[in-house]
């Protein structure tokens, strides 16, 4: 790979989506207070939806604005709002002696012998597609919509069923339990 | 010519690592559900770099229904939150010692 020059304008947006991404999963993981992490985290969404758009996934993309900066993330704001959790969390206090240090150390070795393995690997190994092909002419959004809705189509039935399972239990968890009073009729 | 996708999939590494850093380390409830957050996020970039390589859509719909089902878990485990926090005033998770043994 060395010696090989690649596209400025690539390598920019390598770059950028990099920051962005770097940058706020650190702002997520250091800040103390819940609302800037939340908002640290945008910033990576933003990122990842960059490095979406370079490489040609242009309605993921999309769909990860929308969905995540936009429903995922106001719902976090919401509920930190709700509860009033916005004071600071003790970030100093450490009840395990050295779990920072060992979840480092396991961390680091887990990344690092990932990349060391892909990287004597030749990274991305497998056959190249013949049937659904990325660049075809007919973009972005009606190949993954014939992917999703032909090859993956009871995959995609089941989420149907999984998101209804978790709008009902979410409304089950959260709902307040009140005194069984039966005249409750008048409110 | 873009980018090879060795850089994409070092920087997905990254990314997770620092999501399983801050879930191994931080304490609050709705900090380690961000975290999760980021770690899913990493998942779906080294499949859209993959995608991308290989040239094949499949790749792509997999993350649409990670997208799915990160949402999905997110409802619920805030509601969880919620319901936490009615007893107990608090998100931390060192509260919910019950089941200590």
């Amino acid at each position: 790979m060395i010696g090989v020059t690649y596209a400025v304008p690539a390598v920019l947006v390598f770059v950028t989506s990099a920051l962005l991404i770097v940058v706020g999963a650190l702002g997520v993981i250091a800040v103390k207070n819940p609302v800037h992490a939340a908002l640290c985290l945008i910033m990576t969404l933003f990122g990842v939806a960059v490095a979406f758009v370079a490489q040609s996934a242009d309605f993921l993309a999309a769909v990860q604005i929308i969905v995540y900066a936009g429903a995922i993330v106001v719902l976090f704001l919401f509920v930190i709002m709700f509860l009033g959790v916005d004071r600071r969390d003790h970030v100093n206090f450490e009840p395990l002696v050295g779990q920072r240090a060992f979840a480092g150390v396991g961390v680091v070795l887990t990344v690092g012998g990932l990349i060391t393995l892909m990287a004597r690997s030749h990274w991305v190994t497998g056959a190249m597609s013949v049937t659904t092909h990325l660049s075809s002419s007919q973009g972005n959004v009606k190949a993954l919509g014939t992917a999703v809705f032909t090859t993956y189509l009871f995959a995609f039935e089941a989420t149907a069923a999984l998101l209804v399972i978790a709008v009902v239990g979410a409304v089950l968890l959260a709902r307040r339990e009140r005194p069984s009073q039966p005249q409750e009729v008048n409110a | 010519m873009n980018v090879p996708a060795a850089w994409y999939l070092v920087l997905a590494a990254v990314l997770f690592g620092i999501g399983a850093f801050g879930f191994l380390t931080r304490r609050s409830a709705l900090i380690m559900f961000m975290c999760i957050e980021l770690m899913l996020n990493a998942v779906n970039l080294t499949f859209v770099t993959f995608s991308r390589t290989l040239s094949d859509i499949s790749g792509q719909a997999i993350v649409f229904f990670v997208m799915v089902v990160a949402a999905a878990e997110v409802t619920v485990g805030l509601g969880i939150v919620v319901a936490v926090f009615r007893r107990r005033s608090s998100t931390s998770v060192d509260e919910l010692s019950e089941l200590k043994g």
